[in-house]
């Protein structure tokens, strides 16, 4: 179908780009780790995108998935164990385990109360990072070094790491859209759209919002893994409430409609947050208001944004 | 006698002070269309809703292809084949109308819990879709997503649904409500057409529609079955005239 | 010395609770009559403490800082309503979500330009300075006890308020049947407003009393944003009643836990690891608490809205 090829020109052309990157001037060391960050949070958005956009369900307690993941990568590096085929396994499981249980509370609610269970959830996870004193409590802690792949330094290799978080970026974008598609994610969907129609065919529809809590949840623990290597530091402050409010803005900021958005508001929000913050050291003071004027006029989000430009001209 | 498709076994059910059913018990059997008539605030929502299981009933028994399924939710009963339309018309509204149906026969044939295989692919399930909306005269509306279609073909599209589930009982909420006359007449012929193939339990307002389709009707007033029987005979009980008819006539 | 210092702690704790009621109510209203999610709510707590002390500094007296921050923080919620929330009432809860988020980076931020990132000490009033002697041996600080007074004061006065009075029909009303407002005829707009002033000042009133008892600095609004929404969860949305007997479970929780469960640890562990031990559980005590609750009665305890 030319619209679903159509749908997919604008992700290819950003992975191409992001894959030509190093070699499109920058390739500098800072611009590297700025566009490695955006990967990893262009995945942990999309994981959340999996939640918000395809199970319709707000969560507010994302980061906990996130620094879960990072923290299994801190767990195991205190234990001197850095292979990254154990660690990363380690770091989705543990992220999804925590997804599981607190999904299995949180999803027996809908609406605001889910939002404001699993804001509580990510805060719990939160101050129990911060009272780890083993691991540093409220000031982290720094890993002896990056994991290793097969027992290679791969991952301390910048144009590797950089691969490699595009790889998986991709994939899971990959994952997304087949799993939207899936006879499992059309039971998601239609759960979206109308719970009771749903469950007047046959579904009850906890199981797979539990399912596909979980399954975001281990999608977030792997961006964990990856930014805990990316920074080589963990701290509480990854599993802050106001980094799930963030992950959830790049949600929107890109549009609730398609998993692409998530990826393109993490990169957009990233880029922005840093081009603030070269103007002026108090730069959430500039975001806040964009962020407020973002959802009260950019309905679509950026992938609607041609649309909604069209329409504007066509209406005024 | 035929064992009956569903069985309503006593259900009462109570709102803080108020009675909304009383001691109804009644039977629908396999091919026969029951029909469910009363005043405004007779209780037949809240009977739908007691056997469609969204509603629990205080007292009494719900028996649905010979099983007690009192105690079971709504999509347990749909998958032991209770397939129920909604008063107010309930699809997917982003969804196609082939995809609509299409989630009505997954729900019967296999797992849901497959994740890769893209569902809108797989041929069994648009087959048995396409199917279900021809019989429904919807077929050259398979594309269009149902927020699209008008309110009569969304009509047309419930009772696809429960078509495809390939269900034991049809249990239909005022099926012809809010449609205009052309539209009923469409509907009321296509329900002709399922006629002793299904088991149906229809509350409807409209009369005509209603002594037209039933083998059986049953009168609801004030929660309680006043009477129950064949079309003619409920038509003549003066009892019904009174409580029900005459108020319809003279209004 | 155990039970002294367990009466201490739950007096703390009831006064924890009280405040953060104060905070929950106006959440719980809000949410209840609007539909609305608040996230910037605890930004009202917060500006309550900053505006009572810098007036308490200009003025040369807590009494009168407390008493202008009242209209100070009414001003600042009326404001926060017609520039961001009035554009929020029909749009989905991620939407208010989002916007209200924004509205905490803002206004966090803009504090600390204002006032800096340390914390701002803010003296007991003399005329509450000193301890009372609850029992032989036991000292509790009046300032605290006045705390829970006030609380409990307001708490009442909200009572009367939405259960005897032509208003309070109004939000009930609105609580448990949105639709019958605008059949009634009701302005809603008018009431929204009002509504949203009374929750910030309640609000803005707790924070400016919990003034000399925390320390006042940017972001403290969060962590109590946070605590009111698991109280107004526990406490079914939309019931101030729920929300007053869940606020006061979730600070004698939060405050027990937090000082007993070290202690109690060290009975089965060795002092280290039951301090460690102690802290993290004692922390997670209250979200634990929650699910429970929420595992047994998903929609609170005292759940408004009827159906």
């Amino acid at each position: 179908m030319p619209a679903s090829r159509r749908a997919a020109t604008l992700p290819l052309l950003l992975f191409a780009l992001l894959a030509a990157a190093p070699f499109l001037g920058l390739g500098e060391g800072w611009m590297m780790t700025l566009l490695a960050r955006g990967m990893i949070l262009g995945l942990a958005a999309l994981s959340l995108w999996l939640v918000v956009g395809g199970a319709g369900l707000v969560s507010l307690g994302h980061a906990a998935m996130l620094g879960i993941g990072a923290y299994a990568v801190v767990a195991l590096d205190e234990a001197r164990i850095t292979e990254a085929l154990v660690v990363a396994p380690a770091a989705i499981g543990a992220a999804a385990l925590f997804a599981l249980l607190t999904g299995a509370v949180a999803l027996r609610t809908a609406g605001v109360p889910f939002i404001m269970i699993t804001l509580a959830f990510g805060q719990m996870a939160f101050f129990t990072a911060a009272s780890l004193a083993f691991y540093g409590g409220d000031d982290g802690y720094t890993l002896y070094a990056r994991s290793t792949l097969a027992g290679g330094r791969w991952l301390e290799n910048r144009l590797g790491f950089h691969y490699l978080c595009l790889a998986l970026l991709a994939g899971a974008f990959l994952f997304c859209h087949l799993l939207l598609a899936s006879r499992f994610g059309r039971v998601l969907r239609a759960a979206r759209e109308n719970p009771l129609r749903v469950q007047a065919v046959g579904f009850s529809p906890y199981p797979y919002r539990l399912l596909a809590y979980g399954i975001a949840g281990g999608m977030a623990g792997l961006a964990g893994f990856l930014l805990a290597n990316a920074t080589e530091f963990v701290a509480p402050s990854f599993l802050a409430w106001q980094r799930s409010g963030e992950l959830l803005f790049m949600v929107i900021l890109g549009g609730l409609g398609s998993p692409f958005g998530a990826v393109l508001g993490a990169l957009a929000l990233l880029l922005l947050e840093e081009g603030l913050g070269h103007l002026t050291p108090h730069w959430r003071l500039l975001l806040g208001p964009l962020l407020v004027l973002a959802v009260l006029f950019l309905r679509g989000g950026l992938v609607g944004l041609p649309a909604q430009l069209a329409g504007t001209r066509r209406h005024g | 006698m035929v064992e009956p498709v569903l069985r309503l076994d006593g259900l009462r059910k109570r709102f803080g002070g108020l009675t909304v059913t009383d001691a109804v018990s009644l039977a629908v059997a396999p091919g026969e269309i029951h029909a469910v008539i009363g005043p405004n605030g007779a209780g037949k929502t809240t009977l739908i809703h007691q056997v469609s299981g969204t509603l629990r009933p205080d007292a009494g028994r719900v028996l649905f292809a010979g099983q007690d399924v009192t105690g079971l939710p709504l999509a347990r009963r749909a998958r032991l084949g209770l397939a129920r339309s909604f008063q107010i018309t309930s699809v997917l509204p982003g969804f196609s109308a082939l995809e609509n149906v299409a989630l009505a026969v997954q729900g019967r044939s296999g797992s849901s819990f497959r994740f890769l295989r893209p569902a809108a692919a797989e041929a069994m399930l648009n087959e048995a879709a396409m199917a279900a909306l021809a019989q429904t005269g919807l077929a050259g509306r398979a594309a269009v997503p149902a927020a699209a279609l008008s309110h009569g073909e969304r009509r047309q599209l419930e009772l696809a649904i429960a078509l495809a589930m390939q269900p034991r009982l049809l249990l239909l909420d005022e099926p012809l409500a809010g449609t205009g006359p052309e539209e009923a007449e469409r509907l009321v012929a296509l329900l002709q057409g399922l006629r002793g193939r299904y088991a149906i339990l229809l509350v409807e307002h409209d009369m005509a529609a209603v002594f037209a389709l039933a083998d059986r009707v049953s009168v609801l007033v004030q929660g309680r079955l006043l009477a129950s029987g064949a079309p003619a005979a409920i038509r003549a009980d003066p009892a019904v005239r009174v409580a029900y008819l005459g108020e319809d006539e003279a209004a | 010395m155990t039970a002294q210092l367990l009466l201490v702690q739950a007096l703390n704790g009831l006064q924890f609770g009280i405040l953060l009621f104060l905070v929950a109510a106006g959440l719980t209203l809000v949410f209840g009559v609007m539909d609305v999610i608040n996230l910037a709510h605890g930004v009202q707590y917060m500006l309550g403490a900053y505006l009572g002390a810098s007036l308490a500094a200009a003025t040369g007296s807590f009494w009168l800082g407390l008493l202008l921050a009242l209209p100070a923080t009414l001003a600042c919620g009326l404001l926060l309503e017609l520039l961001v929330f009035r554009h929020l009432y029909d749009r989905d809860h991620l939407a208010q979500v989002l916007a209200t988020f924004g509205v905490i980076l803002t206004l966090n931020e803009a504090v600390t330009l204002l006032w800096g990132s340390a914390p701002l000490q803010v003296a007991t009033p003399a005329l509450l300075e000193g301890g009372v002697t609850l029992m032989p041996g036991l000292q509790y600080p009046l300032y605290r006890l006045a705390i829970l007074a006030a609380g409990l004061a307001t708490a009442g006065l909200l009572w009367l308020l939405v259960e005897h009075t032509r208003a309070g029909a109004l939000l009930r009303a609105g609580a448990s049947n949105r639709p019958m407002l605008a059949a009634l005829g009701v302005d809603t707009g008018r009431l929204f407003l009002l509504v949203f002033g009374l929750g910030a000042m309640l609000a803005g009133f707790a924070g400016a009393m919990a003034a000399p008892i925390l320390s006042v600095e940017p972001g403290m609004g969060d962590s109590v944003l946070i605590l009111a929404f698991v109280v107004i969860v526990i406490g079914g949305i939309g019931s101030v009643r729920g929300a007053f007997l869940a606020a006061l479970l979730v600070g004698l929780v939060e405050v027990l836990g937090r000082s007993l469960l070290p202690d109690l640890m060290r009975l089965v562990l060795a002092p280290s690891p039951a301090r460690q031990a102690g802290a993290s559980i004692g922390s997670m005590l209250v979200y634990i608490a929650m699910a429970l609750i929420l595992a047994v009665r998903p929609r609170g305890l005292f759940p408004a809205r009827a159906g």
